[in-house]
């Protein structure tokens, strides 16, 4: 199967497929009011996630999942749908959905069920997707999300969103249209690796809200390991329905935004389509039930040819694969049956990482630093352990340290595009820094200018930059006295300012004496001597 | 030598009487003798030759590799055979080659067994005649058989008979000595049908026994894997063998009871045998049921305790069957697409345009009126009252039989079939459906059910034809059905083909030249 499959370019190329169109939830169309209208409309989120499954191997068959390997490199004969082949489920899927689930507050199912999704595309090869329609591994979830409000943005707010459901099933493979000529080349290494669908209930009220859930679900996925969350690559697909209300009335009519792949325009995409939906109703209009994509070019949202939408998917059991079936503990196993094989959701548990919302509010206990700090630490790969390696190594007090790693540390990388791991300053090296700063052997300006030069010279310790610079503090007092008084006899009107009683011109002259040491003098050192050569 | 059981012949190997490249050959010969039957597809000539080659080295080193070594066997065309071709008797499969081997057809390559060919068969096993076959009817060797010729008087090549199905080509090829085994597949009578009709052995093992694996599926919920052989015993044999959980198959268990040869007495004594009233089913012939007293009568005699058992959901179950299948093949069919492998259309105006247009030419008449049925069925609105009420059904003809055997009942005795084969003239003047309802009325509950069951022959009818009953018995007691099977095969003295042979071979020169399609890698 390693050849390219090729097939002709069907007529509605653009067509993409609805993934799912499930709602319990009553819709109607909000009417326009009178101008009196005491409540104004609002927006409505809920969003259908898919996040592929960390796993070595395929959902139900033996063949490697990678990213960018050559196409059609990876596909077994079932992937292939090759008449014959049957579904052997993998493990570990079960196993880090199981996780995610109890990651995310969720029931796990006991027994749950497969079933076949029928539809006819091209990189589908069976004709049926198998998932988990009627009795889903997890239900009825929770994720607990944080935004920042207030003014200065600091306030920390928190709200929840409900998990429907996590559901198992298949990834398809990807269709390549080749417009030139007329084309569709056929890619089946994505075909049967491994997706969690979850669906998150329209908790949401805007862009924000949204992003900022799937921002937390994101690093919920990288610490249990279950999925690597890159939403650019795939690894992670947001659709997000939207619809709007006023808040006393029943929900309005939704429409899906696909094509999403940032957490950034994930909430751009959300705000545009509530923003049009509002305005589609204020202007006498209807909100139309459809599936939209995102442009990221023009921020908006616009149709899209959606011929599927009244498709009826022919769901029916999957009859290859017996019932799912997850025991609680060791106790619960049937006798005679092999730990090793079962999936024990105890174990799990125990198993289960610390979660980044608890990590947060660890940091801001332990030490001491303010809540959008523990944001930051958490919201960068690496950074809390960088955070508290750098701790180790030195006797700073956190709040003065935490400046450094989310200002200049973070500043650093983000200029740089790196990632923590990949940063040329190691935490034991900028706690020497640190510690260099602390004990007084250089001023924080001078403390600033040795962090720049450990990062453009890596490997270089903070003393021997310090030391090649010259950058030590000035403790010759004869030296500093000199200096001071230089600056004192060239500025005769400022001392005499000062002599009247304007001390803010001390610090004029306190800059002009840094200068001349390259700040290497100790401020209050030089404010002290100013002081007397002034009065 | 051809008319050999399986464990005769596989002394006769061992023993060094019998040379397997000289088997092979003879093998070869009656395929060619015989194929006017049409049993078979493909006749893999060359790799049969060489495997048989590999067997006469090992077994002249005293090495073979099992009690198969060297033995020839036939594989219905809907397993997969790597490298072999596997059409499942459609245009939309014709050329299609597999590149693995189903787990059955592997074991028995590992146990050394010969491949002869693929056998012919309904379209995707959809069928109870071997009629709707893109390669043509599978005629019933009995139609050869001067017992028949004498009683109808009429030249075979205008007046033969069906060799019923789906897997006729298989039955065929046991019955007419060209083969010591085929794998059939069973879903709702496919194998003890045509064993039925072709007065050879069939069992229908329990679902889950044997791997599905590389059985290009009809009914993934009731297909299982069928063996054909020409005595109780024999199945015995290779079942030991394929039996057994595969990883590859997700549905199959652990093999109840470790490889054993069946008992040479078989007491009958205690045991208690089943006569259930609702398969009194109109339509059965005089012969048939006279067949069915007769054995039931024998094993009264024996001191076995014959009584009447009530299956009340039995009228039900064809209808649920249908439904049942034909939402699965509807599924299953969906995958015969023309892009990944197989037949595809020439229409290139649009992806959906080709996609309608290859399934329109690759599948007969019968499969693309399930697919439709199939797909009604499963539609939103109709879900809840075809696929889930059969499910329903399905589950309370499963309870019947549950409280039939836990009640003391150890074996059901029925018919195989209503009627011994019909003339083919007469079999199509009714479509695949009614004929299905017809004759899988015995076979397919047991197929609901999961339940193992054995088809064995009993005598010949006033036509010459054989008429087979059938023994149904509780989940995985496969091997007991045999030693019952094995018990009525030595009391009722059923003849071997052989018997009946036309000595004189102008027919078979007709037959070949009226072969309509050969196909031979």
């Amino acid at each position: 199967m390693k050849k390219q499959i090729l097939i002709l370019h069907p007529k509605a190329s653009c067509v993409i497929r609805r993934i799912s169109t499930r709602s319990s939830r009553h819709y109607s169309q909000p009417q326009p009011r009178a101008k009196s209208a005491p409540e104004q409309l609002v927006g409505v989120v809920g969003l259908e996630i898919h996040a592929q499954i960390q796993s070595n191997t395929k959902l139900f068959s033996g063949s490697s999942v990678r990213f960018s390997a050559p196409p059609n490199s990876l596909v077994s004969f079932f992937d292939a749908s090759l008449p014959g082949t049957l579904p052997v489920l993998n493990r570990r899927c079960v196993e880090a959905a199981v996780m995610t689930g109890l990651a995310l507050n969720c029931t796990i199912n006991r027994k749950s069920l497969f079933d076949r999704k029928h539809y006819f595309y091209a990189d589908l090869p069976a004709g049926y997707q198998i998932t988990q329609q009627r009795r889903p591994i997890a239900v009825d979830g929770m994720l607990t999300y944080s935004l920042l409000g207030g003014k200065k943005r600091n306030q920390v707010m928190r709200k929840n969103v409900h998990i429907k459901q996590i559901q198992l099933e298949q990834d398809s493979g990807k269709s390549l249209h080749d417009d030139l000529r007329s084309q569709t080349l056929i890619d089946l290494n994505r075909a049967g690796v491994g997706l969690m669908e979850l669906v998150m209930e329209p908790d949401m009220s805007c862009g924000e809200e949204a992003a900022a859930a799937v921002r937390e679900l994101q690093l919920i996925l990288q610490a249990l390991g279950t999925c690597q969350g890159n939403m650019s690559e795939g690894q992670l697909r947001v659709d997000a329905n939207v619809s709007v209300h006023r808040p006393d009335e029943p929900l309005g009519i939704r429409t899906e935004v696909k094509n999403i792949n940032s957490v950034r325009y994930l909430a751009r995409a959300i705000d545009y389509e509530i923003r049009r939906q509002i305005d589609v109703l204020q202007r006498g209009g209807r909100v139309q039930n459809e599936t939209r994509a995102y442009d990221s070019k023009t921020g908006e949202t616009v149709p899209m040819r959606d011929k599927e939408g009244l498709q009826d998917y022919r769901f029916m059991p999957e009859p290859n694969l017996p019932p799912l079936i997850v025991y609680e503990d060791n106790t619960s196993l049937p006798t005679g049956s092999d730990a090793c094989q079962a999936v024990v959701v105890q174990k799990i548990r125990e198993g289960l990482p610390e979660l980044p919302s608890v990590k947060r509010d660890r940091l801001v206990q332990t030490y001491g630093i303010l809540p959008e700090h523990s944001f930051t630490l958490v919201n960068e790969d690496g950074l809390v352990e960088y955070f508290e390696a750098v701790l180790k190594a030195t006797k700073r007090e956190p709040r003065k340290v935490i400046g450094w790693v989310t200002n200049s540390l973070l500043g650093h990388l983000k200029q740089h595009d790196m990632s923590v791991s990949q940063s040329p300053v190691s935490p034991p090296a900028l706690a020497e820094l640190l510690e260099l700063q602390e004990t007084g052997h250089i001023s924080s300006s001078v403390a600033k200018q040795v962090f720049q030069e450990m990062w453009r010279s890596s490997g270089k310790t903070a003393s021997q930059i310090i030391h090649e610079l010259d950058l030590g503090l000035v403790s010759d007092m004869a030296q500093l006295h000199s200096i001071c008084q230089k600056v004192v006899d060239s500025n005769p009107d400022e001392v005499h300012a000062i002599r009247n009683g304007n001390k803010k011109v001390l610090n004029k002259l306190i800059g002009l004496v840094q200068k001349e040491t390259k700040g290497r003098a100790d401020t209050v050192l030089v404010r002290t001597i100013l002081l007397e050569k002034t009065s | 030598m051809l008319s050999l059981t399986l464990r005769e012949l596989s002394l006769a190997l061992r023993e060094g009487s019998i040379s397997p490249i000289e088997l092979c050959r003879k093998c070869l010969n009656r395929i060619k003798k015989t194929q006017h039957l049409n049993a078979y597809i493909t006749v893999t000539e060359e790799l049969a030759l060489k495997q048989a080659q590999e067997a006469e080295t090992r077994l002249l080193q005293g090495a073979p590799k099992g009690p198969l070594d060297g033995i020839p066997f036939a594989v219905k065309d809907n397993f997969c055979t790597e490298n072999i071709k596997t059409t499942c008797a459609s245009r939309m499969l014709k050329d299609y080659i597999p590149p693995y081997n189903a787990t059955v057809v592997q074991k028995l390559l590992d146990q050394g067994a010969v491949l002869m060919g693929k056998t012919n068969m309904d379209e995707f096993a959809m069928g109870s005649g071997s009629t709707d076959s893109a390669f043509g009817p599978v005629r019933n060797p009995w139609s050869y058989s001067a017992s028949y010729r004498e009683q109808t008087g009429v030249a075979p090549d205008s007046d033969w008979v069906v060799s019923g199905g789906s897997s006729g080509g298989s039955a065929a090829a046991v019955a007419s000595l060209t083969s010591y085994l085929a794998l059939g597949s069973d879903t709702g009578g496919s194998t003890r049908n045509p064993a039925a009709l072709c007065g050879v052995v069939a069992l229908k093992p329990t679902y889950g026994l044997l791997s599905r694996h590389g059985l290009i599926p009809l009914v993934n919920s009731m297909d299982v894997p069928g063996i054909l052989t020409r005595t109780a015993r024999d199945a015995a044999i290779v079942l030991d063998i394929l039996q057994g959980q595969d990883m590859r198959d997700s549905t199959t268990v652990p093999a109840p009871s470790s490889p054993t040869e069946l008992p040479e007495d078989f007491d009958v004594k205690n045991i208690c045998i089943g006569i259930p009233k609702e398969y009194h089913a109109p339509g059965l012939s005089e012969e048939t049921l006279a067949q069915w007293s007769r054995v039931a009568d024998m094993f009264e005699r024996a001191g076995a305790r014959v009584e009447q058992v009530s299956l009340p959901h039995t009228q039900y179950s064809i209808v649920c069957y249908h439904v049942l299948c034909q939402a699965e093949v509807a599924s299953n069919m969906a995958r015969f697409d023309g892009l990944e492998y197989g037949h595809r259309s020439k229409v290139n105006t649009s992806t959906e345009a080709m996609y309608t247009t290859t399934r329109h030419e690759g599948f007969n008449d019968v499969v693309r009126g399930r697919i439709l049925c199939g797909n009604y069925f499963l539609l939103k609105q109709n879900y809840q009252h075809y696929f889930v009420k059969a499910q329903k059904i399905r589950r309370l003809i499963t309870d019947d039989f549950k409280h039939v055997f836990s009640s003391g009942v150890d074996v059901l005795l029925t018919p195989s079939t209503l009627t011994d084969a019909a003339r083919y003239h007469d079999f199509i003047q009714e479509d695949n459906r009614t004929r299905s309802v017809q004759e899988d009325v015995f076979t397919q509950p047991v197929n609901m059910a999961g339940l193992p069951a054995v088809s064995v022959p009993t005598a010949l009818s006033r036509l010459g034809l054989p008429i087979g009953l059938q023994l149904i018995g509780p989940a995985l007691q496969d091997k007991k059905l045999l030693s019952v099977a094995q018990w009525i095969e030595q009391r009722v003295g059923f003849p071997s083909i052989r018997d009946f042979e036309d000595s004189s071979e102008s027919r078979n020169e007709i037959g070949v030249t009226k072969r309509e399609q050969t196909s031979a890698v």
